[in-house]
């Protein structure tokens, strides 16, 4: 387990974490500036960035000091120099789950948060082009939150043209 | 009257309609605010100073000079259904947009009601020219949750497979590159070479592609008789037909004229934008998880990590190439060192027993019933596995809440994240060149859309 760089904000709560080398949980405060400071320290690389959503798992092993939201965004990051991974979830929230944007510092998030917003809804203030990706723009709902079954919602095909 | 019945210009309008992506296409310059039109100009940084700044946009046009043209989902340079919108200023791209999702089939969903044993089935229909680096990554992740050993002949044999498949990946990419240039005969060599991998492939695991061959534990089978004969033969055959290609194509000058110098992109951006495998090491960045972060045994073979200087369409393209005779390398390290040994782990929680110990042993037959039907348990908990694909780093973010089904499984596709490299490629460049950079950072749509 490796500690937090210096300039990272205070109060970010971490632990060890399976095949990485740490797991930061801060608020959605300072989501950003943990991130900013992580960067600065080297890790020039935003491997991923994904959601999942807890509503059927709320009971989930997190260090104390982190309150648990429905909603969680993960983010992995890569130092190349120093060959070390860190993973920071931030409990997005339970309603309306919103964080920072990523994208003006590491710009290959772009594409991600937008996956993420289509597949889960959550929104991401400072992205640039928060739109669907993956599913049609007419899309309703969010189709990989737990509420959303699979198979409630009929086939959205377009209208066949009609015989000649 | 039958609408159909009415010409097709009358219809522009219900055409536009029924085509249209909404907000997710290209906009004129006009309704796009200045953040995106920055990213889409690919603006995403300046190489100087690493400071980002999307507003600074150089290319000021109005929007009756441009054309926003529309390339794909069908067209077949794209490989697949990959939909790209263009701004052409006469011939040159001034924007473009990566336009995704027409493969969305949802497997991140299905994944959660599908057990960890199924689940193979269903990764490796991700990247469909590797799936082995798939069925890998899935299943590494899964050992790591349940602390389970495998076999020192199950990680050959899966470091074996998974050289092998990478060797039929990038001669996959260098026929469709080749056609995509109008070198049609490398398209030819390319899968005529590749059927060998496959039909081994189809020995081995009993199908060419989508095998579900590396699983959590081992392998699904052991390697057929005589496959050191097989293996032997196929090394020989690419490794001698390589030379071939460089022949053919590598000091061709009409090859070298669309591919050298064209579409280069810097380590920095690269980096910036998340992209990983052969587009990162044309910059010059040696970095290879077999290499930086080894996994199975490759801290046990020797290889080279190929790297490239210029970060061009022919990087790129040297790259894939001297990667398969890398990649030729370990194989035949593999075939030398293959231990004897079980192919899979014995642990009875994990693995159904012989068909024949069903017979005779009461436990066989509720481990085996336990399995097939309610598959085994994984402790609860999160990790993230990543594997060197032939595309870059493939990862899987597996949550389990300790029930039988992931929690929520992540797939971190390469092809997705080097997708947004495109615009920041296509920059500036010709249309026909365009092309050339579509191919060379050779996306898989079925992973890209997942």
């Amino acid at each position: 387990m490796i500690s937090l760089p210096p300039k990272a904000p205070p109060g970010v709560v971490t632990s060890d974490a399976l095949a990485c080398d740490l797991a930061c949980f801060p608020t959605r405060e300072r989501y950003r500036d943990l991130i900013g400071a992580l960067r600065e320290d080297d890790f020039e690389m935003c491997v991923d960035l994904c959601a999942v959503d807890y509503l059927a798992f709320p009971h989930r092993a997190l260090p104390e000091g982190v309150v648990a939201t429905r909603f969680e965004v993960v983010v992995n990051l890569l130092s190349l120099s120093k060959v070390q991974r860190v993973r920071v979830r931030v409990q997005a929230g339970d309603e309306s789950p919103r964080v920072d944007s990523l994208f003006d510092l590491y710009p290959g998030t772009e594409a991600m948060e937008r996956e993420a917003f289509d597949l889960f809804g959550v929104l991401f203030d400072g992205h640039p082009d928060l739109t669907r990706i993956l599913m049609p723009e007419e899309w309703e709902g969010h189709p990989l939150r737990k509420d959303y079954a699979v198979g409630r919602v009929p086939v959205q095909f377009k209208s066949s043209p009609g015989p000649r | 009257m039958n609408d159909s019945n009415v010409r097709v210009t009358d219809r522009l309008e219900r055409l536009t309609v029924e085509t249209s992506e909404g907000a997710q296409g290209l906009m004129s310059r006009s309704e796009t605010s200045v953040d995106e039109l920055g990213r889409e100009l690919g603006a995403v940084l300046r190489a100087n100073d690493l400071t980002l700044d999307p507003k600074d946009v150089d290319v000021e046009r109005r929007d009756d000079e441009t054309m926003v043209i529309n390339m794909g989902p069908a067209h077949p340079s794209t490989h697949g259904v990959l939909r790209l919108m263009l701004e052409l200023d006469g011939e040159f791209v001034l924007r473009s947009k990566p336009i995704i999702g027409y493969l969305h089939t949802g497997m991140e969903k299905t994944a959660e009601v599908l057990t960890y044993a199924q689940g193979g089935t269903n990764v490796t229909r991700m990247d469909y020219l590797s799936p082995i680096a798939n069925e890998l990554g899935y299943s590494m992740a899964i050992e790591k949750l349940l602390g389970l050993d495998v076999p020192p002949r199950a990680t050959w044999i899966r470091m074996m497979m998974a050289e092998l498949n990478r060797v039929a990946s990038h001669l996959v990419w260098l026929a469709t590159n080749g056609m995509d240039l109008g070198a049609t005969s490398m398209m030819i060599y390319g899968f005529r070479e590749r059927e060998l991998i496959l039909a081994f492939f189809e020995k081995t695991a009993g199908l060419r592609m989508n095998l579900n061959y590396v699983r959590p534990g081992g392998v699904a089978a052991d390697l057929p008789d005589g496959w050191e004969d097989d293996v032997t033969v196929i090394c020989d055959t690419v490794h001698e037909r390589t030379f071939e290609y460089d022949e053919l194509l590598t000091g061709q000058p009409i090859f070298r004229n669309r591919m050298v110098g064209v579409a280069p992109i810097t380590a920095e951006e690269a980096l910036a934008l998340g992209v990983t495998g052969p587009i990162l090491r044309s910059t010059g960045v040696p970095w290879d998880l077999r290499r930086a972060t080894p996994y199975l045994f490759y801290d046990r073979v020797d290889f080279d990590v190929i790297v490239g200087t210029y970060g061009d369409n022919f990087d790129r393209y040297s790259i894939r190439l001297n990667e398969i005779r890398e990649s030729i390398r370990i194989v035949r390290q593999c075939v030398t060192n293959m231990p004897r040994g079980d192919y899979r782990s014995q642990d009875p929680k994990v693995t159904p027993p012989p068909r024949a110990r069903i017979d005779e042993s009461m436990e066989a037959l509720i481990h085996h019933f336990k399995l097939f039907t309610e598959g085994f348990h994984v402790p609860a908990g999160e990790v993230y596995s990543a594997v060197e694909s032939p595309r870059g780093e493939l990862g899987c973010y597996l949550v389990s809440d300790g029930g039988a089904t992931p929690y929520r499984l992540h797939v971190r596709a390469p092809s997705f994240v080097n997708l947004q490299a495109v615009p920041l490629l296509m920059r500036g460049g010709s249309f026909s060149d365009a092309i050339t950079v579509i191919s060379s950072v050779d996306p898989i749509m079925g992973e890209v859309d997942r």
